[in-house]
């Protein structure tokens, strides 16, 4: 047997997790990156002269779940025509047996880097305004995405927003009931507990009584973190925004830290990611609309939902919405008052 | 559009090999016997190195530590043991070499065992040579962590060595000698990475030719690796999770 040196493991490594195009219309291009259940590459569409994403499973051919997952969320893909969600291209079984899928190839970067060049408060809350447009239509889709977080949005070059890594979607019942929008359990995507001790920040599964816990901490609702997969709804997926939200403005999800980092929101602002995080479901925003309508309120100036405001509150508010022309008639009155002090003297 | 069109693997892949976990305490002599030497195929020599780094024995000292760990794990019935939710396997028979080791220090035995390895080739020199080729500097490796990572490495290196060496007779069968050989050049061989156009320069072939040689190739690799990868765990969760980590990102 054969002596392989370091270099030659990592080689065969690398080169056994190469997929193997031939006999598909693609070239491979270059790994772009590393996901929860594959690896992503950027590729060449030969036939469209066109680069692509590919993403392909880097488990091994016999795992069903995982190859059902990745057809599974193709289709969900495919579902979503939306301009804030990435459209799907091709989905199929490469030679070497694993199920891939081509999608629009993103030039762009990440939500969490993509703010640190955004300081203000209003471009920020417009980006989570399109980010909730996408949910929401996605929503409206009977679809679930149950990964919110930074590291699932890109912005690409010209300011569009795109809710990526729809690996852990869900579909509700086709006749679900708009208010409720229960999950269909026997719809869930089983994934077995993930490597012990992992707490990377990435996607985590752990089997539980109910079901399986999958998304990630800090993002994942209370009730998908218990593995309660029968009573998931939209509502699930407005937690993961409003943590989202607090990311946004904080660059934080959490909201004890935020507290003992004292880092203020503001009241309202405050109230709006209280309420979309709320612990318990029935204490949260209904749908990502009245959510996105209660952001809508505060950049416009108005009075949200979430928060009851105090008559001082509801004065500094209007002061602030109606700056220009209280300063105006204040301006005036002065003017007047001046004028009046000299017509006298 | 249903999921059954893009059924994986289809039905090009080999039955799936039976686990040593299995194997071993099989009731089939056979069985048995053919699990063992599966098991010391891809253990033996990372067991070894580690008994050398790890417990600072001597070469023939090693030896037959190796080999007295791997008839323990007959007799004891070690493998009975293993409960892959606790852990993977190759942690699991690392602890228990150094159990080993150390109840054998204790009791102050060094006896030369070899039972039913005595047909398993341990090329014991060609290890001494490896591990002289400075896979980790021992005086480099204090921590328990980096004696667990050298284990690891030298298991995945074990496995990789097994999966070449598999490769080639299969090549060999099929009359592939060259994919091989365009194999070992490009991903094994190379200290400095050649080009598919040099490669195709050199065995005065098209460049597609190689293009789809070493697709073909890594393919057989990737497959033979998993097979064997396969057998030395002890469930198909255990499987699922190593080979993410042995072909993924996971384990670097």
């Amino acid at each position: 047997m054969r002596f392989l040196s370091n270099k030659a493991v990592e080689c065969l490594r690398e080169s056994a997790e190469i997929p193997d195009l031939t006999g598909t219309r693609y070239s491979l291009l270059e790994r772009v990156a590393r996901g929860g259940m594959g690896v992503v590459y950027a590729a060449k569409d030969e036939k469209l002269q066109r680069r692509v994403a590919l993403k392909v499973l880097d488990a091994p051919e016999a795992d069903r779940d995982l190859a059902n997952r990745l057809i599974r969320e193709a289709l969900v893909l495919a579902r979503l025509e939306h301009p804030g969600i990435v459209p799907v291209h091709d989905v199929g079984t490469l030679n070497d047996g694993r199920v891939f899928y081509t999608m629009k190839f993103v030039q762009g970067q990440r939500l969490d880097q993509y703010i640190e060049n955004v300081s203000s408060v209003t471009q920020r809350l417009r980006l989570f305004l399109r980010i909730c447009d996408a949910v929401a239509f996605a929503h409206a889709y009977g679809v679930l995405h149950r990964d919110l977080k930074p590291a699932n949005i890109m912005v690409g070059s010209f300011g569009e927003v795109l809710v990526m890594d729809w690996g852990l979607a869900k579909f509700l019942q086709e006749d679900t009931d708009r208010q409720s929008q229960i999950a269909d359990p026997d719809a869930t995507i089983l994934e077995k507990p993930n490597k012990a001790g992992d707490s990377s920040g990435g996607v985590q599964a752990i089997a539980t009584g109910h079901g399986t816990i999958m998304g990630t901490p800090g993002y994942m609702s209370p009730e998908q973190a218990r593995g309660d997969v029968e009573h998931l709804d939209a509502r699930s997926d407005i937690f993961s925004l409003g943590a989202l939200l607090r990311f946004l403005l904080t660059k934080n999800s959490d909201s004890a830290a935020n507290a003992a980092g004292k880092q203020h929101l503001g009241k309202a602002l405050e109230a709006i990611c209280s309420k979309a995080a709320a612990p318990d479901p029935e204490g949260r925003y209904p749908s990502v609309s009245e959510l996105a309508l209660d952001i809508s309120r505060y950049l416009d100036g108005l009075a949200v939902a979430a928060h009851r405001e105090s008559f001082f509150e509801k004065l500094g508010r209007l002061y602030r919405r109606y700056r220009f022309f209280i300063l105006l008639i204040a301006a005036y009155l002065v003017m007047r008052v001046l004028i009046l002090f000299f017509m006298h003297r | 559009m249903n999921d059954e069109d893009f059924q994986p693997g289809g039905d090009r892949f080999p039955p799936t090999r039976r686990s040593v976990i299995e194997g071993v305490g099989s009731i089939d002599a056979e069985e048995r016997e053919r699990a063992l030497e599966t098991l010391c195929a891809a253990y033996w020599r990372p067991i070894y190195k580690y008994v050398r780094l790890r417990w600072n024995r001597p070469a023939e000292e090693a030896q037959d530590l190796t080999q007295g760990f791997f008839v323990e794990v007959l007799e004891r019935e070690l493998l009975k043991k293993f409960d892959p939710k606790k852990a993977r396997l190759r942690t699991y028979l690392r602890v228990c070499v150094d159990s080993f080791v150390s109840n054998e220090e204790k009791a102050g035995r060094r006896q030369k065992r070899g039972g039913n390895l005595a047909h398993v080739a341990l090329d014991l020199a060609a290890a001494e040579e490896e591990l002289g080729e400075a896979v980790m500097d021992p005086a480099a490796i204090p921590s328990p962590e980096s004696l667990e990572e050298f284990f690891e490495k030298e298991w995945l290196r074990s496995l990789f060595s097994l999966a070449v060496e598999e490769l080639r007779e299969f090549c060999n069968a099929r009359q592939r000698e060259r994919t091989f050989r365009l194999f070992e050049a490009y991903d094994i061989e190379g200290e400095e990475k050649t080009s598919y156009e040099q490669l195709a320069k050199d065995y005065l072939i098209a460049v597609t030719d190689v293009t789809n040689a070493l697709a073909w190739a890594r393919r057989e690799f990737r497959r033979i690796a998993l097979e064997r990868l396969r057998e030395l765990c002890g469930s198909e969760e255990e499987f699922q999770r190593e080979a993410r980590a042995t072909f993924g990102g996971n384990a670097r």
